[in-house]
């Protein structure tokens, strides 16, 4: 794979993004599930790393997965400005118990 | 188990046995491989689950002191403030290989020079300087995570394929396998069989009819 341009871009909604603006990342809010999933699917191509607010990764769900198989663009989900609901995690307990077969991880820690 | 649609030959015999060897060898190594895969794939989930509760705990404290700095001064204000970041994080992105997995791996380039403040101290309040410096503390950090859980992602996906293989192996091609050679070595011997009996039928044929 050749080297990419190094970008690194936040989508979600206003609240949360505006303050990751002042660290040098690039910034796109939006607010609908029309402009979220546009907004992906394009910096898919110009962008290496894309954070994303949890409700835009339910927004995009459909490009998002398209590029779970693929290194580059790194898609992660992050909490908003109104709350975590716990899809990080969630998505590591799905890939434990996607290469495992059971959730080893998480239910030690329950007990 | 079915077994393969074949003529029952030597030549055939002696193909399905190279094939067998194959597979059992070929089986071996995606278990081997398997194994190596699910103890490196436990050490990064591992990490992965770390970092993941460490940023998301961190992120969401800077994300709330900004909505609170954001209250005290006008929507106007804030909105200059970051109109023209001082700083640009750049990675050097490239891809490592785990388990002839390409996964991405990330460096961070700094700018030198850059202002990290972007904005005037006289207009904002100071709980946006603190969002602001632990927003940029905590971006190694999202980074690393970002890299550690795609390559979590990659390597379950590479995971649950590689055992759709060894099962495949394992459950059918080496059954079939074998269970063919058997059926093409009892039909030989049949055959052999065959042709003994008949030769001895002959022979005691000739031997009434002198």
């Amino acid at each position: 794979m050749s080297l990419r341009e190094g970008l690194i871009a936040v989508v979600g909604d206003k609240d949360s993004v505006l303050a990751f603006k002042a660290i040098g990342v690039d910034v796109f809010p939006v607010d609908s599930e029309e402009e979220a999933k546009e907004r992906v699917h394009m910096l898919a191509r110009t962008h290496s790393v894309i954070y994303v607010t949890e409700q835009v990764a339910i927004w995009a769900d459909m490009y998002i997965k398209r590029y779970k198989a693929r290194a580059y663009p790194v898609v992660v989900p992050i909490p908003s400005a109104s709350g975590n609901s716990g899809m990080g995690l969630a998505g590591i307990k799905a890939n434990v118990e996607k290469a495992i077969g059971a959730d080893i991880l998480f239910d030690r820690e329950d007990k | 188990m079915a077994k393969l649609n074949v003529n029952p030959t030597r030549m055939e015999l002696r193909r399905l046995k190279t094939r067998l060897k194959t597979a059992v060898r070929g089986h071996k190594l995606l278990k081997d491989k398997s194994d190596e895969m699910v103890r490196r794939f436990m050490l990064y989930v591992r990490e992965n689950k770390r970092l993941r509760e460490e940023v998301e705990g961190e992120l969401q404290a800077a994300l709330k002191a900004f909505m609170l700095a954001r209250a005290t001064s006008s929507d106007a204000v804030i909105e200059e403030a970051f109109a023209m970041p001082g700083t640009r994080v750049r990675l050097s992105a490239s891809s490592k290989n785990i388990m002839s997995v390409e996964v991405p791996s990330f460096e961070i380039i700094k700018e030198e020079g850059g202002e990290m403040y972007p904005y005037s101290f006289a207009s904002v309040t100071s709980e946006l300087d603190g969002v602001v410096s632990s927003l940029s503390e905590l971006m190694p950090k999202l980074l690393k995570l970002a890299e550690v859980e795609k390559t979590c992602n990659m390597l379950a996906d590479e995971i649950e394929k590689n055992r759709r293989r060894v099962n495949a192996l394992e459950y059918v091609m080496i059954p079939q396998l074998e269970e063919t050679i058997k059926y093409i070595t009892m039909k030989l011997d049949e055959n052999e069989r065959g042709a003994t009996t008949r030769l001895m039928k002959v022979k005691s044929m000739l031997e009434q009819k002198d």
